[in-house]
């Protein structure tokens, strides 16, 4: 079924070529370089995804994905400064901001000032080249076996951020991991990062991705998530990419008894995205809710793609995912709510909607349950529709015109992703950039 | 806890040895060599005594077929089959005159006797008749490869209605047959559907004329009887403009260690106004507890509602088979045309069921709705799987579905895999499903009312299958409601 | 004679909890009993145990029923020996109309005791019957059964199937619970109108207001698992009058 492609396309010979050449640079020692090599071989193996795999049925990278660009060149000081001086939605929140510039952790444009106990924060090319750093997916995780596009991140990934919390340690400031990609020649960049947080601990992580539009650069970027015992994690992330960039992003999270986590996504920047989360609720009695908004024009091509295990009992997870989809852009959505047979009295509920506004564009949906255990109470639900006409029409009726009448509704359909944020200044900010987008809208 | 582990012993116990049709027929019968070859294709073709189209359209499928591998995509495992372990054609040595029911080998008689058939038409009258009186059904028995005997067909020709064995309509109506045999499942169209347009023997072939509102149900009993024996029917029903016909078909198999293939493939066409009433309570042989035997029923079935205001409904009842790999579907092309599929799968011991439907918005203002109730007991797997999708054109399509599953014992997995594609913003899709299992305090209520452990769980179960079983003619949702029971219970009649 | 209903020293316990510490009850025919104690006496415990709810285990005592032992009996039997719990919170079953549930149940239990099933059309004219004394309409008895019903319809609907099932002993839990006046008169009512002098009854309750309706020969009360005093129906109203603080600080 799968069988090995036999003709490499373009970027699958690039590939060959920026891991061939780059490979021996990268950060790594013996056991890390081959690592690398290991985890290249299966990826070219399999080549690049394709809609015969069912996890890429939407999104077929193999066609999609002309080119594979070089690895980008370290920022030199302009650029970091640059890079450093930016402000953006989430400027003046007085969070901790960690600045990753074309796939390099830039420490002196980031806030590592007065850490608070418990806390650490590496740059991962260290932990490469101490060959101390872990590519490959944590025993017990819901990867599919081989997933090209982590196999991918593990052979090439040069940079990225460790974050460890210390058991115990709650952090009241937000983190905010801020990757940004330069103006100029377009490039590859392959980020590894680990947030860990120890038992009974509790942060906030916000992620951004942002990026000059009209290049064609490529992101490849990997999270790897460990929630310890009764710890809580807020995570957000903003996907505000450039137009035309490429964005491949993969979380790994690994969820301790006990713990709760609230993860809400916002997909608005990027020409092709794919968005993929693995979550293991590995603990008894979590909880985990996790959300996430597309907001696409244009050309674009969202794919999120979330497997969340419940692999204890009396779990409990919430999925809410919205795409409102304009232009002539593709929205897809695959789910999938795994019991496990140890896991009972789980309670899982995911739901999938998504707006058509218009002629050209598309909505996919996929929720899947798999259930292996009896005691559950496990539900989806999925809907496609247009806006409301007559909710549009009542909202016009009182003077409001058509396009600030749409605006609401989508604004209110959204809505109900950007409200599970808990912290006031990025749920601010995610609406503002919801408002920006219905602005750009017209 | 305690309830309703005395509910999973029970099941647990169920030994597929109470298979309650588990017997064979002592016939003799005229096997075809095993194996498949382009011979064989056209020894089956030969022995039907088919014109040159129908044998090339035969050799088409099977060179076709030569260059392609089993699907791999349904919640299914088993061992790799082999084709050439097979014999593809087996008929009762005493070719019956069809035109006479006398002439029918008495002891295949007897064996629909067994079933509950009603094959012979003083029998349907004296023992079908409802309280309304009216209704009868019209029988197409098919034994292994071969059509036995249909029932009614003076009074059905009458009026207009076409119901035969497919290969006397091939010889019968070529017109009709070249026309649309194939028109909705291509010849090429997946692997088991390939095989069975290579080698299908037999099946029921029905043309409901302009306007015309089938006199009575239309039936089909299929029986595999013989060892090694795949079966390969072929149907192909027609309802032109303005027509109805509502047909059912039920199914079983003696009991085998062997496992034993069933590749069906059923095509619907209905034009203008035209509305296909498809039932099927399936009722193959599952295998015994330990998994051993059984049939694979890989079916292929769709329905092309090809003309305005068209409609097809599928309602089936899946509780036997070691395999179900089935998705009935509509293409629903003709504008305002609708397609429905109500489904309540059992999987119980070791069953395996990968089933739904493919509901295909291609016209305007189409609309499709989808209610599947999946069962899954003992160390069974039952998976919905199901595609909704709506073409650029398809203007106000319109679809609901909502799929529940129910778990009984903790052995089991209960799956659920839907594909919701819009591409057109007018689109309406709504997708909801469920999973859980019995609540023991339902059934320490109904326990506390009186009510046996069993008898509780059939209680509930049939609440949750009700909505389906409603769709059924009333004898099929007696026998469906009576085969639940058993398929969960294990108390046999 | 035997009494109808003996329970000697019972002890029981749930999940590993014991809840019911050496309670003895005896209820003849004829007699209304209730039964009232603070939250987390064991209450609802003891109408569990004596239906045979299983997660209950017995760890000690007695309970002789119609002269046998109760507790070898499955939770069926003891249905169809004629033991009925009004629940107080009555389970939903889709799909399942009501009327079809007393099919089930009416015939379930006459089978058990030999007894021919009821045609259909008797059990409609007597389901009828009881349904028009408790203001049931015909509508309700089509729906599901306890599907979207309000919470007094609910009740109606177990003091229906106590009507017709013609049970020996009736035990209430927290019949009152969730009802307003005028539900609580025609529940009261229909209660009333079963007691007979072959017929036993155990009315658990909270509240001393149900046995302004349902009036009690004996009462007693349930506290810490065990019962701590029994009286005449005044004992009600002097319980009423100063709650249940007195039990509680006995037993710790």
């Amino acid at each position: 079924m799968n069988a090995i492609p036999a003709i490499r396309t373009k970027a699958e010979q690039d590939l060959g070529a920026v891991f061939a050449s780059a490979g021996p640079r990268l950060p790594g020692g013996r056991r890390i370089a081959a690592a690398r090599a290991a985890a290249f071989q299966a990826f070219a193996a399999a080549g690049l995804p394709h809609r015969r795999l069912e996890a890429w049925k939407y999104t077929d990278l193999r066609r999609l994905m002309r080119d594979a660009k070089p690895l980008a060149a370290a920022p030199d000081a302009v650029a970091r400064a640059q890079a450093g001086q930016a402000t953006g939605l989430f400027s003046g929140l007085g969070f901790r901001r960690l600045l990753v510039v074309d796939g390099v952790f830039v420490a002196d444009q980031s806030d590592l000032s007065d850490l608070e106990p418990g806390l650490e924060i590496r740059a991962m090319r260290d932990l490469l080249a101490a060959d101390v750093a872990d590519l490959a997916p944590g025993p017990g995780s819901v990867v599919p076996e081989g997933e090209p596009m982590l196999a991918l991140n593990a052979a090439l990934a040069g940079d990225g951020v460790q974050i460890r919390l210390a058991p115990g340690t709650r952090l009241a400031r937000p983190i905010h991991l801020a990757f940004r990609v330069t103006a100029g020649v377009p490039a590859a960049m392959f980020t590894r990062s680990a947030f860990e947080i120890g038992a009974g601990g509790s942060a906030t992580l916000l992620e951004t991705f942002e990026g000059p539009d009209g290049s064609d650069y490529q992101v490849n970027a990997v999270l790897d998530l460990r929630v310890g015992d009764d710890a809580r994690l807020d995570h957000v992330r903003l996907i505000g990419e450039g137009d035309a960039a490429l964005h491949v992003g993969t979380a790994v999270a690994e969820i301790g008894a006990r713990a709760a986590v609230n993860a809400v996504s916002l997909t608005c920047g990027g020409g092709l995205v794919r968005s993929q989360a693995f979550v293991t609720l590995a603990g008894a009695d979590t909880r985990a809710a996790m959300s996430g908004a597309s907001l696409l024009g244009g050309r674009q091509h969202a794919d999120t793609t979330l497997v969340i295990a419940h692999a204890a009992p009396g779990s409990e997870s919430r999925e809410t995912f919205k795409a409102v989809v304009d232009g002539a852009a593709r929205s897809a959505f695959q789910g999938r709510i795994t019991v496990r047979q140890a896991a009972q009295q789980t309670d899982a509920r995911m739901m999938a909607r998504a707006l058509l506004l218009s002629e050209a564009a598309e909505a996919h949906s996929k929720p899947e349950l798999e259930i292996f255990a009896d005691d559950v109470q496990c539900g989806h639900g999925a809907t496609v529709g247009a806006l409301d006409e007559q909710l549009k029409f009542y909202l016009m009726a009182r003077g409001i015109p058509a396009p600030e009448a749409e605006a609401l509704l989508i604004q209110a359909f959204v809505g109900e992703v950007i409200d599970a944020v808990a912290d006031d200044g990025i749920r601010e900010a995610l609406t503002k950039a919801t408002a920006a987008w219905l602005r750009a809208r017209g | 806890m305690a309830a309703v582990q005395e509910t999973v012993d029970q099941v647990r116990r169920i030994e597929s040895d109470q298979y309650k049709y588990g017997f064979v027929t002592d016939i003799e019968s005229e096997k075809a060599p095993k194996g498949l070859s382009e011979e064989i294709v056209r020894f089956i073709s030969a022995k039907k005594d088919e014109p040159d189209w129908m044998l090339n359209w035969r050799l088409e499928a099977y060179k076709r077929w030569l260059t392609m591998t089993p699907p791999g995509w349904a919640r299914v495992a088993h061992p790799e089959i082999d084709f050439q372990d097979l014999h593809y054609y087996a008929a009762p040595k005493k070719k019956p005159a069809l035109a006479s029911l006398d002439e029918v080998d008495p002891e295949i008689l007897k064996t629909y006797e067994k079933l509950g058939i009603p094959l012979r038409e003083q029998e349907i009258l004296a023992g079908v008749a409802r309280p309304e009186g009216e209704r009868r059904i019209a029988v197409d028995a098919v034994f292994d490869s071969v059509s036995v005997a249909t029932t009614f067909r003076k009074e059905l020709e009458a009026a207009g209605v076409i119901f035969m064995p497919i290969s006397e309509a091939i010889r019968a109506y070529p017109d009709l047959i070249r026309a649309y045999l194939g028109s909705v499942v291509p010849i090429s169209d997946n692997y088991y559907a390939t095989l069975n347009s290579a080698v299908f023997s037999d099946g029921s072939f029905v043309f409901v004329p302009e306007g015309v509102r089938c006199p009575m149900e239309l039936s089909t009993y299929f029986r595999i009887n013989e060892r090694n024996t795949g079966q390969f029917e072929r149907t192909l029903i027609i309802a032109e403009k303005g027509a109805y016909v509502s047909y059912l078909e039920g199914c079983t198999a003696p009991q085998r260690d062997e496992n034993q293939l069933h590749a069906a493939v059923v095509e619907l066409v209905a034009l203008d106004d035209a509305e296909i009433k498809y039932s099927t309570v399936q009722n193959w042989y599952p295998g015994n507890a330990d998994g051993v035997g059984g049939i694979y029923n890989f079916v292929t079935k769709r329905g092309d509602c090809r003309g305005r205001n068209a409609k097809i409904s599928w309602t089936q009842v899946e509780t036997g088979s070691a395999i179900t790999w089935k998705y009935p579907s509509c293409i629903l092309r003709g504008e305002n045309s609708s397609g429905e599929f109500y489904s309540i799968a059992i999987s119980n011991g070791h069953q395996q069921v990968d089933s739904g439907t493919k509901m295909i918005h291609l016209g305007k203002n189409t609309s499709s709705r989808i209610i599947s109730k999946g069962i899954a007991a003992g160390v069974s797997q039952n998976t919905y799987r199901g595609l909704v999708s709506a073409h650029r054109k398809a203007v106000g399509a319109r679809n609901f579905t909502a799929c529940d599953s129910l778990l009984i014992g903790d052995r089991c997995g209960a799956h659920t895999v839907p594909y919701i594609e819009a591409k057109t913003p007018s689109a309406v899709f709504e997708h909801e499903a469920t999973t859980s299992k019995i609540s023991e305090d339902v059934l320490f209520y109904c326990v506390q009312r009186g009510l046996s452990q069993e008898e509780a769980v059939g209680l509930v179960v049939n609440g949750f299958v009700k909505e389906v079983l409603q769709h059924l003619p009333m004898e099929f949702a007696v026998e469906a409601q009576k085969l639940i029971s058993i398929s969960l219970e294990g108390s046999v009649g | 004679m035997t009494a109808l209903l003996e329970i000697r020293n019972l002890r029981a316990e749930i999940g590993g909890r014991e809840i019911l510490d050496g309670l003895d009850l005896t209820v003849a025919a004829g007699e209304v009993h209730a039964i009232m104690g603070p939250n987390g006496a064991g209450k609802s415990t003891l109408s569990y145990v004596l239906a045979g709810k299983p997660g209950y285990t017995i760890t000690g005592g007695e309970i002789w029923f119609k002269g046998e032992d109760l507790t070898a009996m499955a939770a069926d039997e003891r249905a169809a020996k004629g033991l009925f719990l009004a629940f107080q919170y009555p389970l939903e079953i889709p799909g399942v109309a009501t009327l079809t549930f007393l099919r089930a149940a009416l015939n379930a239990q006459r089978r058990q005791r030999g007894e021919p099933e009821l045609s259909s059309p008797d059990l409609l004219k007597r389901v009828r019957e009881i349904a028009k004394t408790l203001n049931i309409d015909a509508e309700m008895l089509r729906r599901p059964l306890n599907v979207g019903f309000s919470g007094g319809e609910k009740k109606r609907n177990e003091t229906l199937q106590m009507a017709l099932l013609e049970p020996a002993l009736c035990v209430l839990d927290e019949t009152d619970s969730g009802l307003d006046i005028d539900a609580l008169k025609v529940v009261a009512n229909g209660v009333n109108q079963l007691r007979a002098p072959d017929r036993g009854m155990i009315v658990i309750t909270h509240y001393q207001r149900l046995l302004d309706h349902i009036v009690p020969d004996v009462v007693h009360v349930l506290a810490s698992g065990r019962i701590v005093e029994t009286g005449g129906k005044d004992l009600a109203l002097q319980l009423e009058a100063r709650g249940y603080a007195q039990y509680q600080s006995e037993a710790a």
